[in-house]
């Protein structure tokens, strides 16, 4: 499978003539509205998106509509729904901000377009080679299926007028909730927040990390993990509420930091902190911090169904949010504060220049205090791992 | 040969002689009886059905667009091994069955200890009864969380609080949370149904006579009183319990996370990226159909039992004098009910009028209008959407129950048992149990998710609330005004028009409020019909409201809460202008 599609996306760069011109995709997409299903539970994400819209409309008269999904999984489902009523084309999802597991769903089951990643002209800015950050998606190759548009850095957020040292470790985060009982949670497993603290755990923890990049078996599994058990296990009861109940995602988390239920929230963007404290939803001593080992990054995507209505418009969408310009806007602090995702070695001097002329703030982690960036495990240790925490959890 | 004139003959004699008892072979209004029939079977019940099927067989293993196309009990295999499954059930059933009772003994309580001052109870009841579910729970969420604004008046100079304590107030395990939400929710629209039902019976002069022979209010209310309201009230009650079991907006807002209620679970196990999830959801889709149906019966058997053990209790012949304080304590607490509720209401909009506002401070520290300053593509944008589906639904579900009466005056017919359980059925079954099979119907059938689908799917719910609010005043309109216009030679349709619609515009209006509050507040057929596309202000405030910004949760609720709330209030206020000078009339209206 994993080799008729690079065999296919080797075809598809090796034979341009094979698939439409750029200008043929651009004059199909005129008066196209864009249909972008996208997590809607960030309010500056979605203003972000709308912006993208009135560029697209501006330029390429190509509008956007977002669709608030309050889970990714929401937009997978709706076009298996479709398939089931066999529409195969004039679907209602024309793309979708997706990676991890719900990526791999669907192109397993043959439900996305492409390859087309690199028949986007703005293509030439990413660093597309094997292996390269934006070439997989949670070990998962891309294959030309969807284009990346922002980073995403594991971070913990804390009020520095309550806590005074934040714990750098997993280990020291088990003394200092021991020592602070009930002032730590963590977002509910079944989202990728939480399941990604417990991947960053499980990371620190594991006695072999190397097996983390291979798909899981019983074997791998159970060794690997048991010292994340133990671990959470003296966790758990020093936690909010006991650990019985979590929050839903980080945004109620940081809620609860703001509200001083908790002291920490998490969050997948270095810049969330700034970004909230500039919106009124953090106090002005937020900072964050990230474990002297390093976190886990990882790249968000666009992706396109095989049946969506308007082909040519998200085309055309994905390739503006790689553009330069939209790359510099999003990672505008006041704007999204979103890392970039562009290689800065294929951008020009000028075009550099936009990107360090960008605002600053004092909750802005430097690229220093953000320390290394850790692999995300293959997507097959995500679902078992969260399968084992609902086993062993909800009760 | 042809003695065909004889036999007209003899059959006009026969007509004349015995004219008294005379019904035509064919009653009046038959294509009008036929038409409305058809519309409902076709446009309600149908879709119903195959959304039912399709979750039906989804269930047992049929689903080909995922290679699922064998039939087998593996995806109810499967439900029972999902983690927290027994717990989401059990979780289910208590908070669906202590939520019903607490509203049914409530309401009742109420009634009996207001007598009959509680008519004018209504209006006070109208923001509850208007005002979205969701809506009451962002507002309560944010009223009794610990960091609440219950807690923020307290703090710190009684609790000695300095950081919000570490209690589950809201999404405790216990689902009490969730519990309050619903009663506050439920309570006053059983009330509302109670009262509505005393007006049928002589409460007064039989109140009388049991407390002439020394019983005690409650008991005589209990006694004498209850056992008439409860067949006028049963069907309500089994709306309330089936929604109370299977409520989805609600439970995710104030009911326990790890694991949810039964409804909430289906709903993401519907929307897991495992595709092979949709089997165990359709299965446990069916289940909380079926948990519904038990439900029914359950309450069926308790009110056999409730009976039969009540007729021994009364051959006791307790006067019950001591019923007073229960009385007392069951008035205090639907008061409380209603400080909570306001509270709510007016947290949303304190909320929705913050900068920052942070625990804890009894009021925000900075305030500002910004929310409101910028409805385009905010919440401007899904109230015009929810306006476009609310008329929309309305009209249709307004038009359809007018010609339904209209056929049943034409045809002098009283409503049929199974036409009554035909109404209730979209009400009395969980939502969830066909709302994922109708959205594969509807897609068969070619209709593509979208404005038009979602408004199909919303009159699904709102025409029999529109048909429940205007059945009993049409039946009540003075029949001596029709025949009044009938001798003057007005037609079934000048009846209708300049007779009936004129005099019961006040209940057409109220019908037509009822119907428009029921569609602003749907929350999963928009979601699932819609494709996610139609945003309303329900579906973006239960979005947001898992989001982190309280401030604009907060306007989406209040605009919510506003929109239904202005229905009812212009409901009220437009007969009432209208009919200024016209004071038979404006009785009517009320």
């Amino acid at each position: 499978m994993r080799l008729i599609a690079a065999l296919a996306l080797g075809l598809a760069t090796a034979l341009p003539a094979h698939s439409e011109t750029w200008d043929e995709t651009l004059a199909k997409a005129k008066g196209q509205t864009v249909y972008w299903n996208a997590w809607g539970g960030d309010a500056r994400t979605n203003a972000y998106i709308e912006w993208v819209g009135q560029q697209t409309e501006a330029r390429y008269g190509v509008k956007v509509a977002q669709v608030k999904l309050t889970d990714t999984a929401e937009a997978v489902t709706r076009v298996i729904a479709e398939k089931a009523a066999g529409q195969n084309s004039g679907g209602s999802v024309d793309m979708i901000w997706i990676n991890g597991a719900n990526f791999l769903s669907m192109k397993e089951q043959g439900l996305l377009h492409g390859p087309f990643v690199a028949d986007l002209p703005n293509a030439k800015y990413l660093d597309l080679s094997p292996g390269s950050a934006a070439s997989v998606d949670f070990t998962v190759p891309v294959d030309g299926y969807e284009v990346p548009w922002r980073l995403a850095k594991f971070v913990f957020t804390y009020d520095s007028a309550r806590v005074a040292e934040p714990p750098r470790s997993m280990q020291a985060l088990l003394d200092w909730s021991i020592a602070h009982p009930g002032r730590f949670t963590h977002p509910a497993v079944s989202n990728f927040m939480g399941a990604t603290f417990l991947k960053q755990a499980l990371i620190e923890l594991a006695p072999d990390v190397s097996v983390l990049q291979q798909p899981v078996t019983e074997a791998t599994f159970d060794a690997t993990t048991a010292p994340m058990w133990d671990w959470y296990d003296a966790l758990r009861p020093t936690m909010w509420r006991g650990g019985e109940t979590l929050p839903e995602n980080q945004s109620v988390q940081q809620q609860m930091l703001n509200d001083g239920e908790v002291d920490m929230a998490m969050s997948f963007d270095p810049a969330s902190a700034a970004a909230a404290i500039d919106a009124g939803l953090l106090p002005e001593t937020a900072r964050v911090f990230v474990p002297d080992g390093g976190s886990i990054g990882n790249i968000s995507f666009v992706a396109i169904p095989y049946n969506a209505a308007n082909r040519a418009g998200a085309m055309v969408v994905a390739d503006f949010l790689i553009s330069p310009e939209a790359q510099a806007h999003q990672q505008d602090i006041t704007v999204l504060g979103s890392y970039a995702v562009l290689d800065p070695a294929r951008l020009s001097a000028e075009q550099a220049a936009a990107f360090a002329a960008l605002p600053t703030s004092p909750a802005l982690p430097t690229n220093t205090e953000l320390g290394a960036t850790l692999l995300e495990p293959h997507g097959s240790w995500m679902t078992r791992l969260t399968d084992e925490w609902a086993k062993r959890y909800t009760k | 040969m042809d003695d065909a004139p004889d036999r007209r003959m003899g059959k006009a004699l026969h007509q004349v002689t015995s004219l008294a008892d005379y019904t035509p072979r064919v009653l009046p209004g038959r294509r009008l009886r036929l038409l409305v029939l058809v519309v409902v079977l076709a446009g309600i019940i149908l879709p119903v059905a195959a959304g039912l099927w399709e979750t039906g067989i989804a269930a047992f293993g049929l689903l080909p667009a995922i290679g699922a196309d064998r039939l087998s009990l593996e995806p109810w295999r499967k439900l029972v091994a999902l983690p927290g499954f027994g717990t989401s059930l059990r979780l289910t059933l208590w908070t669906g069955f202590a939520a019903t009772a607490v509203s049914v003994a409530l309401a009742l309580c109420v009634a009996a200890a207001l007598q009959t001052r509680a008519q004018r109870l209504g209006r006070w009841l109208a923001p509850f009864l208007a005002a979205p579910h969701a809506a009451i729970a962002i507002g309560l969420a944010f009223a009794i969380a610990p960091s609440g604004w219950i807690a923020r008046l307290l703090s710190p100079w009684a609790t000695g609080w300095q950081t919000p304590p570490d209690i589950a107030t809201v999404q405790d395990p216990w689902g009490i949370a969730l519990i309050l939400g619903l009663v506050i929710k439920e309570f006053p629209f059983l009330l509302l149904v109670t009262l509505a039902a005393l007006r049928q019976i002589a409460v007064r002069p039989q109140i009388a006579a049991a407390r002439a022979m020394g019983y005690g209010r409650g008991v005589a209310w209990l006694w004498v009183i209850a056992p008439q309201v409860w067949p006028l009230i049963r069907l309500p009650v089994w709306v309330v319990l089936s929604f109370s079991l299977s409520v989805v907006d609600m439970a995710m807002i104030l009911g326990p996370s790890n694991p949810p209620t039964l409804a909430v679970a289906v709903t993401r196990w519907f929307a897991d990226p495992d595709a092979e999830m949709i089997l165990p959801a359709s299965a446990a889709a069916l289940l909380q159909g079926i948990v519904v149906v038990f439900g029914v019966a359950a309450m069926w058997g308790a009110e056999r039992g409730l009976a039969y053990t009540g007729r021994i209790w009364l051959r006791r012949g307790g006067r019950g004098a001591t019923s007073e304080p229960g009385l007392r304590v069951a008035v205090a607490g639907a008061l409380a009910l209603a400080v909570l509720g306001a509270l709510s209401l007016a947290a949303l909009v304190i909320w929705s009028l913050t900068w920052r506002w942070s625990f804890p401070n009894a009021l925000p520290e900075a305030w500002s209008l910004r929310q409101w300053m910028h409805p385009a593509g905010g919440w401007g944008q899904a109230l015009a959407t929810t306006l476009i589906i609310g008329i929309s639904t309305t009209t249709l579900s307004l038009a359809l129950a007018i010609g339904w009466l209209q056929a049943e005056d034409r045809a002098r017919l009283s409503r049929a048992r199974w036409a009554e359980a035909l109404i209730y059925l979209p009400l009395v079954l969980p939502q969830i149990a066909f709302l994922y099979g109708l959205n594969v119907a509807f897609l068969r059938a070619g209709l593509m998710p979208g404005l038009v689908a979602v408004i199909w799917a919303q009159v699904l719910f709102v025409f029999p609330y529109v048909m429940i609010t205007l059945s009993d005043p049409w039946r009540a309109l003075d029949r001596r005004m029709l025949a009044q216009a009938a001798a003057l030679g007005a037609g079934p349709w000048r009846r209708l028009v300049a007779v009936k619609l004129p005099v019961l515009l006040g209940p057409v209006l109220a019908a037509a409020a009822v119907g428009f509050g029921v569609s602003v507040a749907q929350y999963l057929p928009t979601l699932f019909l819609g494709a996610g596309r139609v945003a309303t202000l329900t579906t973006e405030a239960v979005t947001l409201a898992s989001g982190s910004d309280r401030r604009i949760v907060g306007t989406y609720a209040v605009v919510q809460a506003a929109v239904p709330i202005a229905a009812y209030a212009a409901a009220m206020l437009v007969p009432a202008w209208i009919f200024r000078n016209r004071r038979g009339l404006a009785g009517v209206a009320s």
